[in-house]
């Protein structure tokens, strides 16, 4: 009997265990985009080179405990079936296959708040995006929200939090946002940067410098702090005065890059002058939590991604490029692909365009992208 | 095009359209043109990686009104 394994139980095992993978997408999806992790194996046989058979594939592959994965489900199952009869014992195929991969979020909890509350990271880890959850007293902000917005619904629910804010630190090219969707069901307030929002065809609260979000009685802090550059909008958070929500300008291994919308040239003066000015003169103490992450390396046991300000002006290539010039290069050649279908997620998050749950699903596959480098 | 076959895999998901396709192509000869139409998005990647490792050939592919059609002669 083959099992199913949902997308959840593979996180675990990306994050923390072992897992061997027969993924049976064709060879370009697998190039593309795969699962990845520490202790994860995979090799790549299309299931249409396995119709007749699974003989040629058993020499490559362990005795027991393999998983087949697929775009949708159909195929992994018909080949683990395949793989069963053969012999192996413990086969799985991956649940919804790579499209429920791509949704999952992994909750994880960063820490504690001065005041009480706390800030989660949830981690959409088949995609490597990153959004937040503060919460304090019964209320809840989240922070550059995934489309699925089920998994802060119910966790909003178990922990009795009231959402009241949902923030996009700038106008995503990678996903679609969740944030406006929750908030009209919700009654909270959707916060967008005003630059980014020039040709949004909805109403919001503009998200600018000054204005302080207060969540719960103890009064959590969240300040924005305008670091135009991937986007000309894009606005870091401080939050508590402990944690700087980076968005899309500086990640862990890597900085944003600033072409998605088409202005790279443009937009590398307001780059380098948000992470060489203004985050040089904060506090190097805080915590940078990114709105991404590239490589599954920059996962913690937790599964969680952050790292100090003072630690990546130390080891982050990106904030330790000396010339202009060298800059200039670095964000605007060599760039790695677009993220899928960039140029409909940003109408779609402007509200211009509003495709199918079906198509947005389609439209997000793949990885984020969002940075200078893979 | 001379298409010696017609196989309708509309509504059918992964991995049916590939499979029964190859059902198909086994029952013609080379040089035989076999017309495939299919509903599942993921049909064109797959059918033509699939005719290439296969050794057949994707003549053309297109779409009408959420159909898609694909004309593979076989190698």
């Amino acid at each position: 009997m083959v099992k199913a394994l949902s997308a959840k139980e593979v996180a675990k095992r990306v994050v923390e265990g072992k897992m061997f993978i027969l993924d049976v997408r064709n060879e370009s999806d697998f190039e593309d985009w795969k699962i990845e992790g520490k202790g994860i194996e995979s090799i790549n046989r299309p299931y249409f080179d396995l119709i007749d058979g699974v003989e040629d594939v058993l020499e490559h592959l362990p005795k027991e405990d393999v998983l087949v994965v697929c775009a949708k489900e159909g195929s992994s199952v018909m080949v683990a079936e395949m793989l069963d009869e053969a012999g192996i014992i413990d086969v799985y195929y991956l649940e919804g296959g790579m499209k429920a991969w791509s949704e999952y979020l992994l909750p994880v909890k960063i820490g504690d708040l001065k005041d009480g509350g706390s800030i989660y990271q949830f981690n959409r880890i088949g995609k490597g995006c990153l959004s937040y959850l503060v919460e304090s007293n019964g209320e809840a902000a989240i922070i550059d929200s995934a489309r699925t917005v089920e998994a802060y619904e119910d966790f909003a629910k178990e922990n009795n939090l009231e959402i009241k804010h949902m923030i996009d630190t700038h106008l995503h090219a990678d996903h679609i946002s969740g944030g406006r969707r929750l908030a009209e069901k919700t009654n909270a307030t959707y916060w967008l940067p005003p630059k980014d929002a020039e040709e949004v065809t909805f109403s919001y609260e503009a998200l600018e410098e000054g204005k302080d979000i207060t969540i719960g009685n103890t009064k959590i802090e969240i300040q924005p702090l305008y670091t135009p550059g991937h986007t000309i909008g894009s606005t870091s958070m401080i939050v508590d005065g402990q944690y700087l929500l980076s968005g899309d300008i500086l990640f862990v291994d890597s900085i944003g890059r600033p072409d998605l919308a088409g202005k790279a040239e443009d937009w590398v003066s307001d780059l380098r002058d948000s992470l060489y000015n203004k985050y040089n003169n904060l506090s190097k103490d805080l915590v940078v939590l990114p709105a991404h992450f590239g490589k599954i390396s920059e996962l913690d046991e937790k599964g969680a991604v952050q790292a100090p300000l003072g630690e990546l002006f130390e080891k982050n290539e990106g904030l330790n490029i000396e010339s202009d010039d060298e800059f200039r290069r670095a964000v605007t050649e060599n760039l790695p692909p677009q993220p899928n279908a960039y140029q409909e997620i940003r109408q779609t998050n402007m509200g211009k365009i509003d495709p199918s749950t079906d198509e947005q699903r389609e439209m997000e596959i793949g990885p984020n992208r969002c940075a200078i480098t893979e | 095009m001379n298409v010696k076959q017609t196989l309708d895999t509309k509504g059918l998901s992964c991995p049916m359209p590939i499979v029964k396709t190859k059902k198909a192509m086994d029952g013609l000869a080379s040089g035989d043109i076999l017309e495939v139409l299919a509903t599942d998005k993921g049909a064109v990647n797959d059918l033509s990686a699939w005719s290439k490792s296969s050794g057949h050939e994707l003549l053309d592919h297109k779409e009408e009104d959420g159909v898609f059609k694909f004309w593979i002669q076989k190698g």
